[in-house]
């Protein structure tokens, strides 16, 4: 019987059919583009539009890309390879690669050192980013500053030992005495760093500099791309705290210092940066006598980071108004002090509402570096707009120069930025 | 509270400055370095090269009064000045001299307080037209487009030399000189319009430069040179000598290929005295007898400078025009050394 009906009835199917494909309009690349590029005519028109857009752009930019000249000593030879063909003259980055980076007075044999200053900040900096690394490591970036310092200016080593140990005696002093008055500590530690300095500036020798194991390099010969670095890197961290301290003063009860916070972060405000710029270039130099100026670089790096710290203590500000009041008094009601409350309940919560509004400052701050070119600095767009665009062989040439000035500002920013939206993701606790 | 502390800073600087400039030469001897005041880059005139090194014309001045005071012609820390940086950073004492192709004009010499201690260049504003347009006088441009930068007085002086003469143009507008390039190479305009040395200059970078012609016509006077604070003459007569020694040598025959042979005397008294081998000239200004040879023999005399640097030869070209002897038609006059 079982036989019979096997092999007599011929519809009943004796296993599963296998699915077959779906349409060929409904599967693949057809699908993704019938849904996301032609769903209707308004959508299709925009697409071909844009296609059309794109193949202009990649129709002008790459021939003018892959015909690009690297080899060459000059313009003049580039347009000779060219023979009126469109196409790029790199050769001025192959050239002048080393000015654009590095300034064109850093001597070429010490390149090592801001680079192995970079490597070892990128060290410095992993702790105080990703707080999942070892806590140990801080310690090296507590020492990080007078170490880049050293590598690269150069000159005795004594001079940055003398202001980690100025730093030193000062920590000290606070650790002491701070606990039984906070005043007491806060002054004692700063006199106790100036006389260290004091002491010790005066007990380097003349002429410590002139045989030292790393060639002094002074300010005016740091340049290009390196500069901004070192300028967008200094100024934002001395601005975060000094941003933090002013966002509290200002909301501080004791009228002296809330006037002072006020006045400070108005008046910066509201003075351009570049106004700050020239008083640190111009009329400094009449308050000192000619032979004793504060080194440009500092002056600089004083200027920018009062105007970011103005910026930054606002974006605090906001920060912490959002917090509600009941965090205050709940810190208040656990008996917490002032700085504990602060330290474990307000600030932990109001930094991290204030995160894009810091990143967002800090990535203008570091574009703004390049406004330094114009108290003839040579920073990367000093350098371009400067000597190279000055000089004989290479004057017209535009795209280019600032091309790679763009992607190299683009690689940082975006760095930033990516770090930034890791960070929100990271501190997230509200499980919206 | 903000006007007083401008007020304060002013009085600080005259204090500052009259302070600074007592006695210059003796602070650059003592220092063993000359410090001087450039461009932060200008073809022809001031810019490092690949290796970093400054080159150009103005930068031959700072060199030939390191020569000529230290002995040294690489004695010098050169400071890079922006347009609105150079005053302040001489009249504070950051810079001993400034050669920064500066236009000496009455307010920048008596106001502002400085010394312009000779001319060692006349530029004046010229055009520049495409060949094909087939115009040859500044005169012949009526009913023209001119690319012009706004907000200098090269506008002004436009519309002087146009209503002048009375024939009409059209002005277009530019910001920045690489923005009037890219207009006037377009099409935008048919004459472009600024100083005859940055025409020069501009016309180098083209891709091709023989194809655009810059008319005879100046049509205004920029008489560029380098300047020193008031109130110290004896370091301006050194770096006015220096000058002079370089336009005299010229006049004179000296280059720094003959030098040598000329320094150990020769028929003319005046190079003898230019020179060191007669005289006391060098210890008049407080210098060594072959101050000015040594200037001479590192950068060599006016005509070598302006040949190796902006000359026909060089990239960018320029003529000599009023910058020859005047011997030869030119203004360069230099009194005589005696």
């Amino acid at each position: 019987m079982s036989d019979q009906k096997t092999n007599s009835i011929a519809f009943v199917a004796d296993g599963t059919i296998p699915p077959s494909p779906p349409p060929a309009g409904e599967t693949g690349p057809v699908k993704w583009l019938r849904e996301n590029l032609f769903s209707n005519a308004v959508n299709s028109a925009l697409t071909i539009a844009a296609l059309l857009v794109i193949y202009v752009i990649l129709s002008k930019t790459l021939p003018w890309l892959l015909n690009g000249v690297w080899t060459t000593n000059s313009l003049a030879e580039c347009r000779e390879v060219l023979q009126g063909k469109t196409g790029a003259c790199f050769s001025v980055l192959t050239e002048r690669w080393n000015q654009l980076l590095y300034g064109f007075k850093y001597p070429g044999d010490q390149y090592w050192r801001p680079n192995l200053a970079l490597v070892l900040l990128l060290v410095a900096i992993a702790p105080v980013l990703f707080f999942d690394l070892p806590r140990k490591l801080l310690a090296f970036t507590a020492i990080y500053p007078f170490l880049a310092f050293w590598l690269i200016w150069g000159g005795t080593i004594l001079a940055p030992i003398v202001a980690l140990l100025g730093f030193a005696a000062g920590a000290f002093v606070f650790q002491t005495y701070g606990k039984s008055s906070f005043a007491i500590g806060f002054f004692g530690a700063i006199v106790a760093a100036f006389a260290v300095w004091l002491i010790g500036g005066a007990l380097i020798p003349d002429g410590a500099s002139d045989n030292a194991m790393l060639q002094a390099v002074p300010s005016r010969d740091l340049g290009g791309f390196m500069l901004n670095l070192m300028l967008g890197v200094t100024c934002v961290s001395l601005s975060l705290p000094l941003g933090i301290a002013l966002a509290l003063g200002r909301q501080s009860d004791m009228p002296l210092i809330k006037w002072i916070c006020v006045v400070f972060i108005e008046f910066v405000r509201g003075v351009p940066l570049i106004t700050l710029l020239f008083v640190a270039s111009v009329m400094l130099a009449y308050f000192f006598p000619p032979e004793s100026t504060v080194d440009l670089f500092l002056r600089v790096v004083i200027m920018i980071t009062m105007f970011s710290a103005a910026y930054i203590a606002e974006v605090i500000r906001g920060g912490l108004a959002a917090l509600p009041k009941g965090q205050y008094e709940a810190a208040d009601s656990l008996g917490l002090d002032y700085p504990q409350a602060m330290r474990l309940i307000i600030l932990p919560q109001a930094l991290k509402i204030s995160i894009p509004g810091i990143v967002n400052v800090a990535v203008g701050l570091f574009k703004d570096t390049t406004l330094v070119s114009v108290i003839s600095m040579f920073d990367l767009v000093g350098m371009i707009r400067g000597p190279i665009l000055a000089s004989t062989e290479w004057n017209g040439v535009y795209w280019e120069l600032l091309g790679f000035a763009a992607l190299l500002f683009f690689v940082v920013c975006y760095g930033i930025s990516q770090y930034s939206q890791w960070l929100e993701r990271r501190l997230a606790t509200d499980h919206r | 509270m903000k006007k007083t502390m401008i007020l304060g800073a002013m009085a600080f600087a005259g204090l500052a400055a009259g302070a600074a400039s007592a006695g210059t030469l003796d602070d650059v001897k003592a220092r063993g370095k000359l410090n001087c005041g450039v461009t932060t880059g200008l073809v022809g005139f001031a810019a490092p090269n690949a290796n970093g090194e400054w080159e150009g014309f103005d930068v031959a001045v700072c060199r030939a009064v390191a020569a000529a005071v230290l002995g040294d012609s690489t004695a010098v820390e050169f400071v890079p000045t922006t347009g609105k940086t150079r005053f302040t950073a001489l009249a504070s004492g950051e810079i001993d001299m400034l050669a920064r192709n500066t236009t000496w004009t009455f307010s920048r010499d008596v106001d502002l307080k400085f010394e312009f201690v000779g001319i060692n260049y006349y530029d004046g504003q010229g055009f520049m037209v495409p060949k094909e347009l087939g115009v040859s006088s500044a005169k012949e441009l009526d009913g023209a487009t001119v690319c012009i930068q706004t907000g200098t007085t090269t506008e002004l002086n436009l519309a002087d030399f146009f209503r002048s003469n009375n024939i009409s143009y059209e002005p277009v507008p530019v910001e920045t000189n690489a923005e009037a390039q890219q207009q006037y190479l377009a099409g935008a305009c048919d004459v472009y319009t600024t100083d005859a040395s940055g025409l020069a200059s501009t016309r180098a970078t083209f891709d091709d430069p023989a194809s655009h012609a810059i008319l005879p016509e100046i049509i205004s006077k920029e008489p560029l040179g380098p300047l020193v604070r008031h109130g110290d003459h004896e370091w301006g007569d050194v770096v006015r000598w220096t000058l002079n020694a370089m336009i005299a040598a010229e006049e004179l025959g000296v280059t720094s290929a003959n030098i040598g042979e000329m320094a150990a005397g020769t028929d003319n008294p005046e190079i003898n005295r230019l020179l060191g081998a007669e005289g006391t000239l060098g210890e008049m200004l407080g210098l060594s007898a072959d101050w000015a040879k040594n200037a001479i023999a590192s950068q060599g005399n006016y005509g070598e400078v302006f040949a190796k640097n902006i000359g026909e030869d060089s990239p960018v070209g320029l003529a000599r025009g009023l910058n020859a002897q005047w011997t030869e038609g030119g203004l360069l006059y230099s009194p005589p050394f005696r």
